[in-house]
């Protein structure tokens, strides 16, 4: 398993506030991660920390072992796409240009628009299912259609490293399998995607590779076949359950025994 | 699709241009005596009557055109900034600011136009850093920032007021008479510097254009997109301010203008976020149409065309106010 992407030792801290002590953890390249565990549990400022949002208190966050903050911004832009949560597009713009704006670390200050940007947005809208939304206002777009939009900017941005916090929110039940499909289709084009996702069954079904996390630490790592029982979804979820094959994939598939 | 919003940008700018060069034109052909076309351009090329045309009347034009261009991109910069319609340079205070730098540049330091400009500015920094501060807790945008500039808008224009009356008579009556805004009495000798100076600004906000555009898409996205936030805000603070305070430093505080041009110029435009190019126009068409209204209302009685803006834009700001505190 090979690794660029590693965070050491890491304590992360809005303020006072400790989030996580100590974590280390490595994304496996070329893998679909999936991070889980409980509400408020520091999955999310993990993400944050990965992409610069977030100066580690004390650890390091690394890519091809240098520290991520001493990497050229657009040149990690590049590399690493982020997807936040709780975006707001810009009053009336329409959805083909917001995806455009994926381009950004592509182009420099002047530069025109180019071929290889329009034929990253016209794949990225494709891929994400909104190419029939482009002249669209995302304004008036629904709150799953708006949220493939922003999923197709962070294609656009055509990094071989995709982070997404919970994509899957706002989407309706066919939606959410379509978003795990097409991140899965990245991971089979070779890129590396992390998520943080809800739900436990659809993390393992889809996921290559799983952090379980609970209040501030990392429970467990490893293929969801391997980790996931009964044992950790008590000690990450305080949750009673049965986990039984998965009729159709044969992925741990987590029941809950309250 | 890219196309057909880009013409429809297009069509927008080329309109407000053409509307900008025809009341160019009516503003030159307006003076105590209206001007036939014909003599207007006659004393454009350096003909009969040229000293009426190209050194009383155009310097008041070109300055009417470039200082609501400069207000235009102040407001589209801060409304961009504060990502709120409402965050414009005069409604948070930066105009009184700069307003009051200029006040103590000539009651305390009796400084020149060089004094007097830079005083501006400072104030005007001044003024934005305090709101920033007030608003740090609840981030830079929103319309918490935008209550504590009103705020700090309503202190600053009364120190105005209390730095006025303890001036010596002279003083105060010139900057009572110039707390209005006005561009009567424009000459080249004193506007060269200020287009200089908000060339330069204006250039400045080119390169940063595509930056702010960015930046618009929030925090998060901007910095993960590869945009130096820091780096960015500080600059555009820097140009916004430096264009309104340049503004204010010859004219006055001008109201109005840097609020609705930008949001006038988006809807034309049909643009996302708030373009540039649109708010400088937009901006020099309401500048110049408000000088014109305000020399034509009561004429042979010139008015302030602070007077006109004021007028028109209380009215816009109480529209925008009940409906941006609706949509929260």
């Amino acid at each position: 398993m090979s690794v660029r992407l590693t965070a050491r030792e890491l304590t992360l801290a809005y303020g006072e506030r400790t989030v996580s002590t100590r974590l280390t953890v490595d994304v496996p390249d070329g893998a679909f991660t999936a991070i889980i565990g409980p509400n408020a549990c520091g999955k999310s400022t993990l993400l944050r920390a990965f992409v610069r949002l977030l100066a580690p208190a004390s650890g390091e966050v690394a890519f091809d072992g240098r520290d991520v903050r001493r990497h050229h911004p657009k040149a990690y832009a590049r590399t690493v796409g982020f997807l936040p949560q709780g975006l707001v597009a810009p009053e009336g713009i329409v959805a083909r240009r917001l995806v455009g704006r994926g381009r950004y670390p592509h182009r420099s200050a002047l530069a025109p628009w180019t071929a290889a940007d329009e034929a990253a947005v016209t794949a990225a809208m494709s891929a994400a299912g909104v190419a029939d939304l482009a002249d669209r206002p995302v304004d008036e777009l629904s709150g799953g259609q708006r949220q493939r939009v922003w999923v197709a900017m962070v294609l656009a941005q055509e990094t071989p490293y995709v982070l997404l916090d919970e994509p899957t929110t706002f989407l309706d039940l066919t939606h959410q399998y379509e978003l795990l499909a097409l991140l899965a289709r990245l991971r089979d084009e070779g890129r590396t995607v992390v998520a943080v996702l809800h739900d436990v069954n659809q993390a393992c079904r889809y996921a290559d590779h799983l952090i379980a996390m609970r209040a501030d630490r990392v429970v467990a790592e490893g293929a969801p076949a391997d980790i996931v029982d009964a044992a950790l979804i008590q000690e990450v979820f305080d949750l009673p359950s049965l986990v039984i094959p998965d009729p159709v994939t044969g992925t741990p598939l987590v029941v809950p025994s309250l | 699709m890219r196309a057909a919003v880009d013409r429809r940008a297009v069509v927008a700018c080329g309109g407000l241009a053409v509307a900008g060069l025809a009341l160019a034109f009516l503003g030159l052909s307006h003076g105590a005596a209206w001007s036939t076309p014909g003599e207007v351009l006659a004393g454009l090329a350096g003909n009969d009557g040229s000293v009426v045309i190209r050194e009383w009347r155009l310097p008041r034009v070109a300055a009417a055109l470039v200082f609501g261009a400069a207000l235009g991109l102040a407001g589209a910069v801060f409304q961009n900034l504060t990502r709120n319609p409402l965050g414009s340079p005069d409604v948070i205070g930066l105009d009184a600011g700069a307003y009051t730098g200029a006040l103590v540049a000539i009651t305390v330091l009796g400084g020149g136009a060089a004094a007097l400009a830079a005083g501006s500015v400072a104030g005007g920094l001044l003024a934005a850093a305090v709101v920033y501060t007030l608003s740090l807790d609840a981030g830079l945008s929103g319309l918490r920032l935008v209550v504590n500039g009103i705020a700090v808008n309503a202190m600053l224009t009364a120190l105005n007021s209390w730095i006025v009356l303890r001036a010596d008579l002279d003083v105060a009556m010139a900057a009572t008479g110039w707390s209005v805004g006005s561009l009567n009495g424009a000459d080249w000798a004193e506007v060269r510097l200020p287009f200089a100076v908000i060339g330069g600004f204006a250039l400045l906000l080119v390169a940063l254009s595509r930056a702010m555009h960015q930046s618009a898409l929030g925090d998060e996205l901007a910095v993960t997109s590869g945009v130096r936030l820091a780096r960015l805000r500080l600059l555009l603070v820097v140009a916004g301010v430096g264009c309104t305070a340049t503004v204010t430093a010859v004219a006055g505080p001008i109201v109005f203008v840097a609020l609705a041009a930008p949001q006038i110029g988006r809807r034309l435009a049909r643009a996302g976020g708030v373009p540039l190019l649109p708010a400088a126009l937009t901006g020099a068409v309401l500048l110049l149409g408000a000088d014109l209204v305000a020399q034509l209302l009561l004429a042979p009685v010139a008015l302030p065309v602070g007077v006109v803006t004021t007028a028109i834009g209380g009215l816009y700001l109480i529209w925008l106010l009940i409906t941006e505190v609706r949509r929260r």
